[in-house]
């Protein structure tokens, strides 16, 4: 075949992803005699730049650092790398200062996923192109999207300093601890945030969903106590059953030739992590209420669809205000606002559940406290090869379609996710390499 | 965040970027020069990577005038001056912040809701290095000193 023919009978799908500094991603299609051959998707990975630079700095100053990977998820971060480093030091944290530590969580979660729930994917299901559109026709749907957000940056705010980069979480607990009064302040605004939370997941819950159902291996922690945060067993719906100090002999993390971030796989196949898989195997510490609401709506679990994300995400906000409500109730200031740390050297292990899934962090530190090594896997990462089974699954049905309406369908599979780059998905432009008969 | 902001304040200014991102940072940089230098008829804010936060620190402004890293093709250290109250501005120029909504949607997410307030004042500076841990590179640093310059300027000409 001459090249011309080749290009004639060829279709590429390329997505150019664009994100702020983190430089492009893309998603790379090629189609053959009507079938999809190869799903490539590339997205570019702000915490391999933060590995490096946390090399030589000295323990103390890794939360502030990490918190500056994502402006969306800085507790997350924030939680792994102190956890890991409590591990190597021999610390426990506990009582109040845990519950301190969920608390903030539960805002992160509320903020992060009303975000994503409002502004990014409610307007793929509703036909607009994005949040501003929708915000022009339903004006009180996104304010009430946004207060529940700032609700959650409200928790953020008051525990983390700030609700962008949290400056207050330390090793050992925080640097300031909030007073009794200072919780109860938050209580109304929680409680019009708890009704408006139970109204967001009956709202997406009549949502139209697409019918796929892919077979996925959920990964996600597992408490024997509580919906997991900061602690607990990996556990995946395949069986395994293991600590994170054993996440690198399961968890396998490998180059792909067509981009520079790394996937990640468990036993050599594909997993799905996130809010989704997160439900799934944690169902049974739901409170009451959730459980209820979840009844009402007609959920069924396991949720198999993922675009029933925007379910799970709105499913965990109403969780987390009813969280952050009980933990509020039973707060009593802790007597030091953080346990003394003694410096050793080692290694230290830890994966927590940011909104988007698990983040693994391990810290090597040598006697003086200083990081010898630092490794980051996010989530995101471990999802990747998990979204492009999905594309794979989900593109027969669109080849019909032009270029244009495959690759917002595209982007509409990529964004129930909620990877780093889902914002950036507007910006797609799509090219569909279709080689033999078209 | 403060959660009620004053109202006396002529001009509200707000600086964006990721502090440990290279020239990303320079919209915050420039912010915290300008608080030294203007009086206190100017309200400064440093507000890294603040995304749809963005809206509320606008509340209650007449005169907004935002600081952001910007890319789009052009040399590095060069300084746009945008005005997002007549319409919207490009945003290819202000990327968007990673799965966050970045500065442009934050601005039309405002003007869509009508919280946008009456005049609001973009000032971009075309970023050259983002690497984490790296300081500002030279072009950038020279524009820095100019942007704060051209702000603190248009501040004074305003209470003139």
């Amino acid at each position: 075949m001459t090249g011309k023919e080749e290009a004639r009978n060829t279709r590429t799908i390329a997505v150019d992803l664009v994100a702020r500094v983190e430089g492009e991603g893309a998603l790379r299609v090629t189609v053959k005699d009507g079938t999809v051959q190869d799903v490539e998707l590339k997205i570019f990975e702000p915490p391999r730049f933060f590995e490096a630079f946390l090399q030589g700095r000295h323990y103390s100053e890794v939360p502030d650092i990490v918190a500056r990977i994502c402006g969306i998820c800085p507790v997350a971060y924030q939680m792994s790398a102190v956890h890991a480093l409590e591990q190597i030091f021999g610390l426990q944290v506990d009582g109040a200062l845990r519950d301190l530590r969920r608390l903030i969580y539960c805002g992160e979660w509320i903020e992060s996923h009303a975000l994503h729930v409002y502004m990014l994917q409610a307007p793929d299901f509703l036909g607009y192109d994005s949040g501003i559109a929708m915000a022009k026709d339903h004006p009180a749907v996104v304010t009430r999207g946004l207060r529940l957000k700032k609700a959650g940056n409200a928790i953020m705010t008051l525990l983390g300093g700030r609700s962008v980069h949290p400056v207050s979480v330390k090793v050992g607990g925080f640097s300031r601890v909030p007073r009794r009064s200072e919780l109860e302040g938050l209580k109304d605004e929680l409680l019009w945030a708890r009704d408006a939370a139970v109204e967001t997941v009956r709202w997406v819950a009549g949502f139209e969903y697409p019918e796929f159902t892919p077979d996925y291996n959920d990964v996600a922690l597992s408490h024997p106590d509580e919906y997991p945060f900061n602690e607990g067993q990996i556990v995946a719906s395949s069986g395994l059953q293991i600590s994170a100090t054993e996440f690198e002999q399961h968890f396998i993390e490998h180059q792909v030739a067509y981009s520079n971030a790394l996937h990640c796989s468990l036993h050599g196949s594909s997993y799905l992590v996130g809010p989704l898989a997160r439900l799934n195997l944690n169902f049974e510490h739901l409170m009451p209420l959730v459980k209820q609401v979840l009844a009402d709506c007609a959920v069924a679990l396991p949720l198999r669809n993922p675009f029933h994300g925007i379910i799970a995400r709105s499913v965990e906000i109403l969780y987390a205000l009813e969280e952050s409500l009980r933990l509020i109730e039973r707060y009593e200031p802790p007597p030091v606002s953080a346990q003394p740390v003694v410096v050793r050297p080692g290694t230290g292990m830890a994966c927590t559940e940011a909104p988007r899934g698990i983040l693994y962090h391990r810290y090597q530190v040598d006697g003086a406290g200083v990081i010898r090594e630092a490794k980051i896997v996010p989530p995101t990462s471990q999802n990747q090869s998990r979204v492009e089974q999905d594309l794979r699954l989900f593109l027969p049905r669109l080849l019909d379609l032009p270029d244009k309406q495959i690759g917002l369908a595209c982007e509409r599979v990529i964004r129930c996710y909620d990877p780093c780059i889902s914002c950036a998905t507007h910006f797609l432009n799509l090219e569909i390499t279709r080689e033999g008969v078209a | 965040m403060k959660k009620d902001r004053p109202h006396s304040c002529a001009i509200r200014i707000i600086g964006l970027g990721n502090g440990m991102r290279g020239d990303d940072a320079v919209g915050l940089l420039a912010a915290r020069r300008i608080r030294q230098e203007v009086g206190d008829c100017v309200e400064v804010i440093e507000a890294e990577m603040a995304g749809v936060d963005l809206i509320d620190l606008m509340k209650g402004a007449h005169s907004v005038m935002l600081i952001d890293a910007a890319r789009s093709r052009q040399a590095p250290g060069t300084i746009h001056r945008l005005d997002a109250s007549a319409g919207p501005i490009g945003s290819q120029m202000f990327p968007r912040s990673s799965h966050a909504l970045g500065t442009v949607d934050a601005l039309e997410l405002a003007r869509a809701m009508g919280v946008l307030p009456a005049t609001v004042i973009v000032y971009g500076v075309e970023v050259d290095n983002t690497e984490a841990g790296q300081p500002l590179s030279p072009l950038v640093a020279t524009a820095l000193d100019e942007v704060v310059a051209r702000i603190v300027q248009e501040c004074e000409a305003h209470h003139a």
